[in-house]
Protein backbone atom coordinates (compact mmCIF):
# COMPACT_ATOMS: atom_id res chain seq x y z
CA UNK A 1 0.00 0.00 0.00
CA UNK A 2 3.05 2.28 -0.05
CA UNK A 3 2.86 3.06 -3.75
CA UNK A 4 -0.71 4.21 -3.41
CA UNK A 5 0.05 6.74 -0.73
CA UNK A 6 -0.96 9.98 -2.44
CA UNK A 7 -4.41 8.92 -3.57
CA UNK A 8 -6.65 11.86 -4.28
CA UNK A 9 -9.64 10.72 -2.29
CA UNK A 10 -12.11 12.57 -4.46
CA UNK A 11 -11.30 10.37 -7.43
CA UNK A 12 -12.27 7.18 -5.63
CA UNK A 13 -15.60 5.56 -5.09
CA UNK A 14 -16.07 2.63 -2.74
CA UNK A 15 -18.91 0.16 -2.83
CA UNK A 16 -20.74 0.43 0.49
CA UNK A 17 -21.70 -3.24 0.40
CA UNK A 18 -18.43 -5.01 -0.34
CA UNK A 19 -15.77 -2.30 0.13
CA UNK A 20 -14.38 -2.59 -3.40
CA UNK A 21 -12.62 0.60 -4.44
CA UNK A 22 -12.83 2.05 -7.94
CA UNK A 23 -11.50 5.04 -9.77
CA UNK A 24 -14.42 7.35 -10.16
CA UNK A 25 -15.69 8.02 -13.64
CA UNK A 26 -19.05 9.67 -13.85
CA UNK A 27 -21.42 7.69 -16.03
CA UNK A 28 -23.30 9.61 -18.69
CA UNK A 29 -27.03 10.09 -18.58
CA UNK A 30 -28.78 6.76 -18.99
CA UNK A 31 -25.67 4.84 -17.97
CA UNK A 32 -25.16 3.23 -14.61
CA UNK A 33 -22.07 2.60 -12.55
CA UNK A 34 -22.18 -0.85 -11.04
CA UNK A 35 -19.88 -2.54 -8.60
CA UNK A 36 -18.04 -5.26 -10.54
CA UNK A 37 -17.72 -7.45 -7.51
CA UNK A 38 -21.14 -7.52 -5.91
CA UNK A 39 -23.30 -5.79 -8.50
CA UNK A 40 -24.54 -2.95 -6.30
CA UNK A 41 -25.56 0.04 -8.37
CA UNK A 42 -23.31 2.88 -7.31
CA UNK A 43 -24.40 5.74 -9.54
CA UNK A 44 -27.44 5.96 -11.79
CA UNK A 45 -27.96 9.52 -12.94
CA UNK A 46 -31.11 10.50 -14.77
CA UNK A 47 -31.94 13.55 -16.77
CA UNK A 48 -34.14 15.91 -14.79
CA UNK A 49 -34.41 13.33 -12.02
CA UNK A 50 -34.59 16.08 -9.42
CA UNK A 51 -37.66 17.69 -10.93
CA UNK A 52 -39.37 14.34 -11.44
CA UNK A 53 -38.78 13.31 -7.86
CA UNK A 54 -40.09 16.61 -6.58
CA UNK A 55 -43.22 16.23 -8.68
CA UNK A 56 -43.75 12.64 -7.53
CA UNK A 57 -43.09 13.54 -3.89
CA UNK A 58 -45.59 16.36 -4.05
CA UNK A 59 -48.20 14.00 -5.48
CA UNK A 60 -47.41 11.46 -2.77
CA UNK A 61 -47.81 14.03 -0.01
CA UNK A 62 -51.16 15.24 -1.36
CA UNK A 63 -52.43 11.71 -1.91
CA UNK A 64 -51.45 10.56 1.57
CA UNK A 65 -53.29 13.43 3.21
CA UNK A 66 -56.36 12.98 1.02
CA UNK A 67 -56.41 9.20 1.36
CA UNK A 68 -56.02 9.37 5.10
CA UNK A 69 -59.12 11.41 5.76
CA UNK A 70 -61.57 10.18 3.15
CA UNK A 71 -63.43 6.86 3.44
CA UNK A 72 -61.29 3.94 2.42
CA UNK A 73 -63.48 0.84 2.56
CA UNK A 74 -67.13 0.30 3.39
CA UNK A 75 -68.55 -2.98 4.54
CA UNK A 76 -72.17 -4.09 4.32
CA UNK A 77 -73.73 -7.14 5.91
CA UNK A 78 -77.33 -7.77 6.87
CA UNK A 79 -78.25 -4.10 6.79
CA UNK A 80 -75.41 -3.02 9.02
CA UNK A 81 -72.65 -1.02 7.44
CA UNK A 82 -69.33 0.26 8.59
CA UNK A 83 -67.00 2.63 6.81
CA UNK A 84 -63.37 3.21 7.70
CA UNK A 85 -60.53 5.47 6.67
CA UNK A 86 -56.89 4.43 6.49
CA UNK A 87 -56.30 6.14 9.80
CA UNK A 88 -59.06 4.02 11.36
CA UNK A 89 -57.40 0.92 9.98
CA UNK A 90 -54.05 1.93 11.39
CA UNK A 91 -55.53 2.68 14.78
CA UNK A 92 -57.46 -0.59 14.96
CA UNK A 93 -55.16 -1.85 17.69
CA UNK A 94 -56.29 0.71 20.17
CA UNK A 95 -57.02 -1.19 23.35
CA UNK A 96 -54.50 -1.55 26.11
CA UNK A 97 -50.98 -2.71 25.25
CA UNK A 98 -51.87 -2.84 21.57
CA UNK A 99 -51.90 0.96 21.48
CA UNK A 100 -48.16 0.93 20.78
CA UNK A 101 -48.87 -1.26 17.78
CA UNK A 102 -51.55 1.16 16.58
CA UNK A 103 -49.12 4.05 16.66
CA UNK A 104 -46.44 1.97 14.90
CA UNK A 105 -48.86 0.94 12.17
CA UNK A 106 -49.99 4.52 11.64
CA UNK A 107 -46.37 5.60 11.39
CA UNK A 108 -45.41 2.87 8.92
CA UNK A 109 -48.22 3.46 6.47
CA UNK A 110 -48.94 7.17 6.84
CA UNK A 111 -46.37 9.28 8.64
CA UNK A 112 -43.13 7.71 7.40
CA UNK A 113 -44.07 7.89 3.69
CA UNK A 114 -45.39 11.42 4.20
CA UNK A 115 -42.23 12.54 6.02
CA UNK A 116 -40.04 11.04 3.32
CA UNK A 117 -41.95 12.82 0.57
CA UNK A 118 -41.70 16.18 2.35
CA UNK A 119 -37.99 15.68 3.13
CA UNK A 120 -37.27 14.85 -0.53
CA UNK A 121 -38.91 18.08 -1.63
CA UNK A 122 -37.02 20.06 1.00
CA UNK A 123 -33.67 18.59 -0.03
CA UNK A 124 -34.10 18.59 -3.80
CA UNK A 125 -35.89 21.85 -4.45
CA UNK A 126 -32.85 24.10 -3.85
CA UNK A 127 -30.60 21.71 -5.80
CA UNK A 128 -32.88 21.76 -8.80
CA UNK A 129 -33.10 25.54 -8.67
CA UNK A 130 -29.30 25.84 -8.45
CA UNK A 131 -29.49 27.46 -5.06
CA UNK A 132 -27.34 26.58 -2.06
CA UNK A 133 -28.86 23.67 -0.12
CA UNK A 134 -31.55 24.39 2.40
CA UNK A 135 -30.52 24.63 6.03
CA UNK A 136 -30.04 21.16 7.41
CA UNK A 137 -30.46 19.53 4.00
CA UNK A 138 -27.80 16.96 4.92
CA UNK A 139 -29.66 15.95 8.06
CA UNK A 140 -32.93 15.92 6.15
CA UNK A 141 -31.61 13.59 3.48
CA UNK A 142 -29.99 11.44 6.15
CA UNK A 143 -33.29 11.07 7.96
CA UNK A 144 -35.08 10.31 4.72
CA UNK A 145 -32.58 7.55 3.94
CA UNK A 146 -32.81 6.13 7.45
CA UNK A 147 -36.58 5.96 7.15
CA UNK A 148 -36.52 4.18 3.80
CA UNK A 149 -36.95 0.60 5.05
CA UNK A 150 -39.73 1.70 7.39
CA UNK A 151 -41.97 3.14 4.72
CA UNK A 152 -44.52 0.39 4.14
CA UNK A 153 -47.32 1.83 2.05
CA UNK A 154 -46.89 -0.78 -0.68
CA UNK A 155 -47.00 -3.61 1.85
CA UNK A 156 -50.20 -2.20 3.30
CA UNK A 157 -51.68 -2.28 -0.20
CA UNK A 158 -50.99 -6.01 -0.57
CA UNK A 159 -52.36 -6.45 2.94
CA UNK A 160 -55.58 -4.84 1.71
CA UNK A 161 -55.89 -7.37 -1.06
CA UNK A 162 -55.48 -10.25 1.39
CA UNK A 163 -57.91 -8.77 3.91
CA UNK A 164 -60.53 -8.18 1.22
CA UNK A 165 -60.42 -11.78 0.04
CA UNK A 166 -60.91 -12.87 3.61
CA UNK A 167 -63.85 -10.56 4.19
CA UNK A 168 -65.78 -10.95 0.94
CA UNK A 169 -67.16 -14.27 2.20
CA UNK A 170 -68.54 -12.50 5.20
CA UNK A 171 -69.95 -9.28 3.77
CA UNK A 172 -70.09 -6.92 0.81
CA UNK A 173 -67.19 -4.56 0.58
CA UNK A 174 -67.29 -1.27 -1.30
CA UNK A 175 -64.27 0.82 -2.21
CA UNK A 176 -64.18 4.45 -1.18
CA UNK A 177 -62.25 7.15 -3.06
CA UNK A 178 -59.31 6.74 -0.70
CA UNK A 179 -58.85 3.19 -1.92
CA UNK A 180 -58.06 4.32 -5.45
CA UNK A 181 -55.94 7.18 -4.20
CA UNK A 182 -53.96 4.71 -2.18
CA UNK A 183 -53.51 2.43 -5.17
CA UNK A 184 -52.05 5.34 -7.16
CA UNK A 185 -49.94 6.30 -4.18
CA UNK A 186 -48.27 2.92 -3.99
CA UNK A 187 -47.10 3.16 -7.60
CA UNK A 188 -45.76 6.66 -7.00
CA UNK A 189 -43.88 5.64 -3.85
CA UNK A 190 -42.11 2.90 -5.78
CA UNK A 191 -41.21 5.35 -8.56
CA UNK A 192 -40.00 7.87 -6.01
CA UNK A 193 -37.58 5.35 -4.54
CA UNK A 194 -36.21 4.07 -7.81
CA UNK A 195 -35.56 7.48 -9.33
CA UNK A 196 -33.32 8.73 -6.58
CA UNK A 197 -29.63 8.38 -7.31
CA UNK A 198 -28.27 8.71 -3.81
CA UNK A 199 -24.72 9.35 -4.90
CA UNK A 200 -25.80 12.28 -7.07
CA UNK A 201 -27.79 13.81 -4.23
CA UNK A 202 -24.92 13.51 -1.74
CA UNK A 203 -22.47 14.91 -4.26
CA UNK A 204 -24.58 17.90 -5.12
CA UNK A 205 -25.28 18.61 -1.47
CA UNK A 206 -21.55 18.47 -0.85
CA UNK A 207 -20.53 20.65 -3.76
CA UNK A 208 -23.05 23.33 -3.12
CA UNK A 209 -22.03 23.54 0.48
CA UNK A 210 -18.36 24.08 -0.22
CA UNK A 211 -18.74 26.90 -2.71
CA UNK B 1 -21.53 0.62 -17.39
CA UNK B 2 -18.74 0.27 -14.91
CA UNK B 3 -16.84 2.87 -13.04
CA UNK B 4 -13.49 1.53 -14.10
CA UNK B 5 -12.75 0.28 -17.55
CA UNK B 6 -9.91 -2.08 -16.67
CA UNK B 7 -10.83 -5.43 -15.27
CA UNK B 8 -7.84 -5.63 -12.94
CA UNK B 9 -7.90 -7.20 -9.50
CA UNK B 10 -10.55 -5.56 -7.44
CA UNK B 11 -8.98 -3.82 -4.50
CA UNK B 12 -10.87 -3.19 -1.35
CA UNK B 13 -10.75 0.21 0.26
CA UNK B 14 -8.99 -1.22 3.28
CA UNK B 15 -6.09 -2.44 1.15
CA UNK B 16 -5.72 1.06 -0.23
CA UNK B 17 -5.50 2.45 3.27
CA UNK B 18 -8.71 4.41 3.03
CA UNK B 19 -12.16 4.05 4.55
CA UNK B 20 -15.45 4.87 2.94
CA UNK B 21 -18.68 6.10 4.40
CA UNK B 22 -21.25 3.35 4.01
CA UNK B 23 -24.04 5.85 3.65
CA UNK B 24 -22.83 8.44 1.16
CA UNK B 25 -19.80 6.50 -0.23
CA UNK B 26 -17.43 9.43 0.34
CA UNK B 27 -13.84 8.19 0.79
CA UNK B 28 -11.64 9.33 3.69
CA UNK B 29 -8.12 8.54 4.93
CA UNK B 30 -7.95 5.53 7.25
CA UNK B 31 -8.68 6.41 10.84
CA UNK B 32 -11.30 9.06 10.08
CA UNK B 33 -13.97 8.95 12.78
CA UNK B 34 -16.97 10.65 11.20
CA UNK B 35 -17.86 11.31 7.60
CA UNK B 36 -17.25 14.96 6.84
CA UNK B 37 -20.01 14.92 4.26
CA UNK B 38 -23.01 13.21 5.81
CA UNK B 39 -21.88 12.93 9.43
CA UNK B 40 -22.17 9.18 9.78
CA UNK B 41 -19.72 7.49 12.11
CA UNK B 42 -17.08 5.77 9.99
CA UNK B 43 -15.97 2.33 11.00
CA UNK B 44 -13.53 0.52 8.73
CA UNK B 45 -14.97 -2.81 9.84
CA UNK B 46 -17.70 -2.95 12.38
CA UNK B 47 -16.36 -5.35 15.01
CA UNK B 48 -19.47 -5.13 17.11
CA UNK B 49 -21.69 -5.72 14.09
CA UNK B 50 -22.06 -9.42 14.79
CA UNK B 51 -22.93 -8.86 18.44
CA UNK B 52 -25.73 -6.53 17.45
CA UNK B 53 -26.90 -8.94 14.75
CA UNK B 54 -27.15 -11.78 17.26
CA UNK B 55 -28.77 -9.62 19.93
CA UNK B 56 -31.57 -8.44 17.65
CA UNK B 57 -31.84 -11.90 16.13
CA UNK B 58 -32.41 -13.47 19.55
CA UNK B 59 -35.04 -10.95 20.66
CA UNK B 60 -36.73 -11.36 17.30
CA UNK B 61 -36.85 -15.12 17.72
CA UNK B 62 -38.11 -14.78 21.28
CA UNK B 63 -40.99 -12.62 20.07
CA UNK B 64 -41.76 -14.98 17.23
CA UNK B 65 -42.68 -17.82 19.59
CA UNK B 66 -45.55 -16.09 21.43
CA UNK B 67 -46.59 -14.66 18.07
CA UNK B 68 -47.45 -18.19 17.02
CA UNK B 69 -48.92 -19.39 20.30
CA UNK B 70 -51.32 -16.55 21.08
CA UNK B 71 -54.32 -15.86 18.86
CA UNK B 72 -53.84 -13.35 16.09
CA UNK B 73 -57.51 -12.70 15.42
CA UNK B 74 -60.60 -12.92 17.57
CA UNK B 75 -63.74 -13.31 15.48
CA UNK B 76 -67.06 -12.86 17.20
CA UNK B 77 -70.19 -13.78 15.26
CA UNK B 78 -73.75 -14.11 16.46
CA UNK B 79 -73.31 -17.54 17.93
CA UNK B 80 -69.70 -18.02 18.77
CA UNK B 81 -66.32 -16.52 19.41
CA UNK B 82 -63.40 -17.94 17.49
CA UNK B 83 -59.74 -17.30 18.11
CA UNK B 84 -57.26 -18.02 15.35
CA UNK B 85 -53.52 -18.25 15.53
CA UNK B 86 -51.47 -17.33 12.47
CA UNK B 87 -51.28 -20.88 11.18
CA UNK B 88 -54.84 -21.67 12.29
CA UNK B 89 -56.11 -18.71 10.27
CA UNK B 90 -54.32 -19.90 7.17
CA UNK B 91 -55.70 -23.41 7.57
CA UNK B 92 -59.16 -21.91 7.96
CA UNK B 93 -58.70 -20.04 4.69
CA UNK B 94 -57.64 -23.22 3.00
CA UNK B 95 -60.86 -24.91 4.09
CA UNK B 96 -62.84 -22.02 2.63
CA UNK B 97 -61.21 -22.70 -0.72
CA UNK B 98 -59.12 -19.54 -0.74
CA UNK B 99 -55.90 -21.43 -1.33
CA UNK B 100 -54.11 -18.49 -2.98
CA UNK B 101 -54.65 -16.20 -0.03
CA UNK B 102 -53.78 -18.95 2.42
CA UNK B 103 -50.48 -19.40 0.64
CA UNK B 104 -49.75 -15.64 0.74
CA UNK B 105 -50.44 -15.61 4.47
CA UNK B 106 -48.36 -18.71 5.12
CA UNK B 107 -45.45 -17.45 3.05
CA UNK B 108 -45.50 -13.97 4.55
CA UNK B 109 -45.88 -14.97 8.17
CA UNK B 110 -44.27 -18.38 8.45
CA UNK B 111 -41.91 -19.13 5.57
CA UNK B 112 -40.34 -15.66 5.30
CA UNK B 113 -39.75 -15.13 9.04
CA UNK B 114 -38.31 -18.60 9.57
CA UNK B 115 -36.22 -18.34 6.41
CA UNK B 116 -34.97 -14.99 7.59
CA UNK B 117 -33.89 -16.28 10.98
CA UNK B 118 -31.97 -19.06 9.28
CA UNK B 119 -30.46 -16.80 6.61
CA UNK B 120 -29.22 -14.21 9.08
CA UNK B 121 -27.78 -16.90 11.35
CA UNK B 122 -26.07 -18.52 8.39
CA UNK B 123 -24.57 -15.22 7.22
CA UNK B 124 -23.37 -14.31 10.69
CA UNK B 125 -21.72 -17.69 11.15
CA UNK B 126 -20.30 -17.80 7.63
CA UNK B 127 -18.18 -14.66 8.08
CA UNK B 128 -16.39 -16.11 11.07
CA UNK B 129 -15.23 -19.31 9.41
CA UNK B 130 -14.53 -20.55 5.89
CA UNK B 131 -17.73 -21.10 4.00
CA UNK B 132 -18.45 -23.28 1.04
CA UNK B 133 -21.02 -20.85 -0.32
CA UNK B 134 -19.55 -18.29 -2.69
CA UNK B 135 -19.38 -14.63 -1.72
CA UNK B 136 -21.68 -13.68 -4.54
CA UNK B 137 -24.36 -16.01 -3.32
CA UNK B 138 -24.03 -14.81 0.25
CA UNK B 139 -24.17 -11.17 -0.84
CA UNK B 140 -27.28 -12.01 -2.83
CA UNK B 141 -28.79 -13.80 0.15
CA UNK B 142 -28.11 -10.75 2.30
CA UNK B 143 -29.81 -8.44 -0.17
CA UNK B 144 -32.82 -10.74 -0.42
CA UNK B 145 -33.10 -10.84 3.39
CA UNK B 146 -32.89 -7.06 3.61
CA UNK B 147 -35.45 -6.58 0.89
CA UNK B 148 -37.95 -9.19 1.92
CA UNK B 149 -37.92 -8.60 5.68
CA UNK B 150 -40.39 -5.74 5.54
CA UNK B 151 -42.95 -7.85 3.72
CA UNK B 152 -43.67 -9.90 6.81
CA UNK B 153 -45.54 -6.88 8.13
CA UNK B 154 -48.34 -7.81 5.73
CA UNK B 155 -50.07 -9.96 8.32
CA UNK B 156 -50.21 -7.09 10.79
CA UNK B 157 -51.82 -4.88 8.16
CA UNK B 158 -54.35 -7.57 7.30
CA UNK B 159 -55.32 -7.79 10.95
CA UNK B 160 -55.52 -4.01 11.17
CA UNK B 161 -57.79 -3.70 8.14
CA UNK B 162 -60.04 -6.57 9.16
CA UNK B 163 -60.46 -5.54 12.74
CA UNK B 164 -61.25 -1.94 11.88
CA UNK B 165 -63.60 -2.85 9.05
CA UNK B 166 -65.52 -5.74 10.54
CA UNK B 167 -67.22 -3.98 13.43
CA UNK B 168 -70.87 -4.75 12.77
CA UNK B 169 -72.35 -4.30 16.23
CA UNK B 170 -74.02 -7.54 17.26
CA UNK B 171 -73.65 -9.28 13.91
CA UNK B 172 -69.93 -9.81 13.77
CA UNK B 173 -66.77 -8.25 15.07
CA UNK B 174 -63.11 -9.01 14.53
CA UNK B 175 -60.55 -7.89 17.05
CA UNK B 176 -56.78 -8.19 17.06
CA UNK B 177 -55.25 -10.71 19.41
CA UNK B 178 -52.14 -10.51 21.54
CA UNK B 179 -50.04 -12.29 18.93
CA UNK B 180 -50.20 -9.26 16.64
CA UNK B 181 -48.03 -7.22 19.00
CA UNK B 182 -45.41 -9.97 19.29
CA UNK B 183 -45.44 -10.60 15.58
CA UNK B 184 -44.87 -6.92 14.75
CA UNK B 185 -42.04 -6.76 17.28
CA UNK B 186 -40.49 -9.87 15.82
CA UNK B 187 -40.55 -8.37 12.31
CA UNK B 188 -39.05 -5.10 13.54
CA UNK B 189 -36.29 -6.83 15.50
CA UNK B 190 -35.27 -9.05 12.61
CA UNK B 191 -35.18 -6.02 10.30
CA UNK B 192 -32.83 -4.35 12.78
CA UNK B 193 -30.78 -7.53 12.96
CA UNK B 194 -30.35 -7.60 9.18
CA UNK B 195 -29.47 -3.90 9.13
CA UNK B 196 -26.80 -4.43 11.78
CA UNK B 197 -24.95 -6.90 9.58
CA UNK B 198 -21.91 -5.38 7.92
CA UNK B 199 -21.95 -7.05 4.50
CA UNK B 200 -18.34 -6.01 3.83
CA UNK B 201 -17.32 -8.84 6.14
CA UNK B 202 -18.47 -11.35 3.54
CA UNK B 203 -15.76 -10.14 1.19
CA UNK B 204 -13.01 -9.79 3.79
CA UNK B 205 -13.02 -13.48 4.55
CA UNK B 206 -12.59 -14.17 0.86
CA UNK B 207 -9.59 -11.88 0.57
CA UNK B 208 -7.89 -13.45 3.58
CA UNK B 209 -8.40 -17.01 2.45
CA UNK B 210 -6.94 -16.51 -0.99
CA UNK B 211 -3.84 -15.01 0.53
CA UNK B 212 -4.47 -11.74 -1.20
CA UNK B 213 -2.25 -8.82 -0.17
CA UNK B 214 -3.45 -7.90 3.25
CA UNK B 215 -2.19 -5.19 5.48
CA UNK B 216 -2.92 -6.94 8.69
Amino acid sequence: MTDTQPIPLDTLIVCPHCDAAYKLRRPGVGERAKCQRCGTILISPRRKAGLQIIAVSLAVAILIIAATVSPFLTINAGGVSNSVSILDAALAFSDGPLLALALTTAALIIFVPLTRALLSIYVLLPIVMDRPPARGAMQAFRLSEALRPWSMAEIFAIGCAVALTKITDLADVAFGPAFWMFAALVILVVIQDNFVCRWSVWTSLDKTQKS
Amino acid sequence: MDVTGQNAEIVSARDLGVVACTRCTQVWPAGTQTCGRCGRAIIARDDKSLQRVWAWWLVGLMCYIPANIYPMLRTRTLFRVQEDTIIGGAVELLHHGAAGVAIIVLVASVVIPLGKFMAIAFLAISVTRPSSVSNHHRQMLYEVVEYIGRWSMIDIFVVAIMSSLVQLNTLAAINPGRASLFFALSVIFTMLSAQAFDSRMIWDVHAKREGAPDNE
